[in-house]
């Protein structure tokens, strides 16, 4: 199953399932789904709408709770934690990358940045200055006193990108990041998650519907129907 | 520090609002502090009153009257110090509106009982020897003018006449709660006529102020005195002074009642409205509370910005509204004047009114925040876009 055997697992996701209840009737969106991911991989999961993509996500980021099955991700299983320490958990081990970006208007870019870090500890130069050299990274440095609203939409998508990293977390969650970006946004910030990939050993993984983004990926995974398909068509 | 700036910078978002609410807020809380105002302002005499007085009255009513010759036989109860005496005249200045307490008073030692009326020793002997003289407060004065030789005249109700009064002596209150809205003449003047015109209402006190040496005897010479005049045919209630006004406040409970209902209404509907704001606002947010949460925020600081906008926003309703109840409580009090005499916004009222306001912001926290605190991140993030 492991597609880089010499690499630790960062994600076991074991006999998973999840459903909701839609009135009277019960949707089963996961079927006791099992999922390994390699600790700096870069996989897309793929799949048509409504096949528990972001149900999935969730999960493994530790915004969601299963019905049953287990879920080790950095280390933890995730299922056993209540939710204050599952709160410091996901602090700790995941970047969170929106499909709309979700800054907080009344925060600057660089003070959005910051924010994560408000948890962390830090000094208050120390978090200027994290939050700073992840705004280099994502090519934003000469915007950062800028709210979101002044920004383009591939530029707020960079800012999101930023925060994610800033706290340096073992997992990158994306949904979606380049669903409401035009070509040209996308195909930066799709860079900049390859970069940050390649050149940090991220782990990422990516819900996408765009197979050019899919392409950026590493692996390929497609959800259809609740059940996990074996890698690329 | 950034916690902070969050706070103000989510109070300042939706303007319009923020502003709206805070009027409102600061209205409530100015007409909160007003209507406790007034309420001091009713109950100010008896805040005034001395433990070591006593008033002596006719049993049946404050409308009948006491022999004058009550006087020595109260003087004799042991623990009794001084005694005056004083009548309700009413009457009527200018117009029925102008309303001042008129009363005519023991000249010999009335003021001798209350060390609270300030009076110049030298105006104090002229009245002593001037049988039509009269002393008036500070603030009558004020109010119409008067000076020191003028002729007052009162048009009698309850002793009926032209009567005139020469203005011999203004006194002036020892503390804030003194009421200076006071008119004062004497007692032998008024009974004097009364010797000529209705002989048999002469010769009479309406009541006896009694100044004992211990205000913890109060209880058993109120009943030495009172048991002195059992079965004569004007038996005697003896009170403390302070539960003597309270008879007369007692009154008008039923007003001061209703007051303090509408104030409790007032805090009550803006207590709704900033809830409402916030409710609003929390509505607006919940998919940032949701992204809050993510990153790892938990629900004390999710309460901590909702409830810090609320307190600020009813900080600066609260704190604007205090500040208006002072310009305000002036214009009041010069429009009142004698009516309500003693109005002034106490410290007292300024703590109540900070402590409504901290706690109005803090309640109108609570619903949103349990609703912010409850959100499920997943199902939160579902609805953006
Ligand atoms: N909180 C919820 N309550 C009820 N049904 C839900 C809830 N969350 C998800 N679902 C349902 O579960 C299914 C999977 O949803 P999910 O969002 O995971 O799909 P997706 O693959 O991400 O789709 P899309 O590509 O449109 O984002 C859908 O049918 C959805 O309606
Ligand atoms: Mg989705």
């Amino acid at each position: 199953m492991s597609e880089v055997p010499s690499q630790q697992p960062v994600v076991v996701v074991d006999r998973v399932s999840k459903s909701y209840r839609r009135g009277a009737q019960l949707i089963h969106v996961l079927k006791e789904i099992n999922l390994t991911i390699e600790e700096g991989s870069f996989v897309a999961l793929m799949g048509p709408s409504g096949s528990g993509k972001s149900t999935l996500l969730n999960l493994i980021a530790g915004i969601d709770r299963p019905d049953a099955g287990s879920l080790v991700v950095a280390g933890t299983d995730i299922t056993q934690l209540d939710e204050s320490e599952l709160a410091a958990w996901r602090t700790r081990h995941v970047g969170f990358i929106f499909q709309f970006y979700n800054l907080l208007p009344v925060l600057t870019g660089l003070e959005n940045v910051e924010l994560p870090l408000l948890l962390s500890g830090l000094s208050r130069r120390q978090r200027r200055e994290h939050a700073m050299v992840a705004l280099e990274l994502v090519g934003l440095s000469h915007r950062i006193h800028h709210y979101p609203r002044e920004l383009s939409g591939g530029e707020q998508q960079r800012v999101a990108i930023a925060r994610a990293i800033v706290t340096d977390p073992t997992l990158l969650v994306a949904d979606e990041p380049t669903g409401d970006l035009d070509k040209a946004s996308a195909t930066e910030v799709l860079g900049l998650m390859d970069q940050l990939n390649r050149d940090f050993g991220k782990t990422i993984i990516m819900v996408t519907h765009d197979p050019h983004a899919a392409a950026k990926a590493g692996v390929t995974r497609h959800l259809d129907k609740g059940v996990l398909n074996n890698s690329s068509d | 520090m950034e916690l902070i700036k969050l706070i103000l910078r989510n109070t300042g978002r939706h303007r319009l609002r923020t502003v709206l609410t805070i009027l409102g807020m600061a209205v409530a809380i100015l007409a909160f502090c007003l209507l406790r105002t007034v309420v001091d302002a009713w109950y100010a005499g008896v805040a005034g009153a001395s433990p070591n007085r006593l008033v002596t009255r006719n049993a049946v009513s404050l409308v009948f009257t006491l022999p004058i010759s009550y006087k020595q036989k109260i003087l004799q109860v042991p623990g009794v110090n001084k005694v005056s005496y004083a009548n309700w005249f009413a009457g009527i200045y200018v117009d029925e509106k102008q309303f001042f307490p008129r009363i005519a008073v023991g000249a010999e030692n009335f003021f001798d009982l209350f060390p609270e009326f300030i009076i110049d020793p030298d105006q104090l002997r002229t009245f002593k020897g001037q049988r039509n003289a009269c002393i008036a407060g500070r603030k009558l004065i004020e109010k119409y003018g008067w000076k020191l030789g003028d002729t007052i005249p009162l048009t009698g109700n309850i002793y009926p006449g032209e009567w005139r009064f020469v203005l011999r002596g203004v006194y002036r209150g020892a503390a804030k709660t003194t009421d200076e809205t006071q008119f004062f003449f004497r007692w032998d003047y008024l009974d004097e006529s009364l010797r000529k015109t209705s002989p048999f209402r002469s010769g009479q006190a309406g009541w006896y102020v009694v100044q004992i040496e211990n205000p913890m005897e109060s209880q058993t010479i109120s009943q030495t005195i009172d048991a002195l005049f059992k079965n004569s045919s004007a038996e005697t209630l003896t009170e403390t002074e302070k539960a003597f006004q309270l008879g007369f406040v007692a009154m008008t409970d039923a007003i001061v009642i209703a007051i303090r209902v509408v104030s409790v209404v007032v805090i009550g509907v803006i207590l709704m409205v900033l809830a409402n704001t916030m409710a609003m606002s929390a509505r607006d947010r919940m998919s940032e509370y949701a992204v809050l949460k993510t990153l790892g925020f938990g629900n004390t600081f999710l309460f901590v910005i909702i409830a810090g906008e609320s307190v600020t926003i009813a900080l600066c309703g609260g704190v604007l509204g205090m500040l208006l109840a002072f310009p305000t409580a002036s214009v009041f009090s010069r429009e009142l004047g004698t009516l309500l005499p003693i109005f002034h916004i106490s410290g007292t009222t300024l703590f109540l009114g900070s402590a409504v306001t901290v706690g109005i912001g803090l309640l109108s926290a609570l619903f949103p925040a349990w609703r912010a605190t409850r959100v499920r991140i997943a199902e939160a993030l579902r609805h953006i876009g």
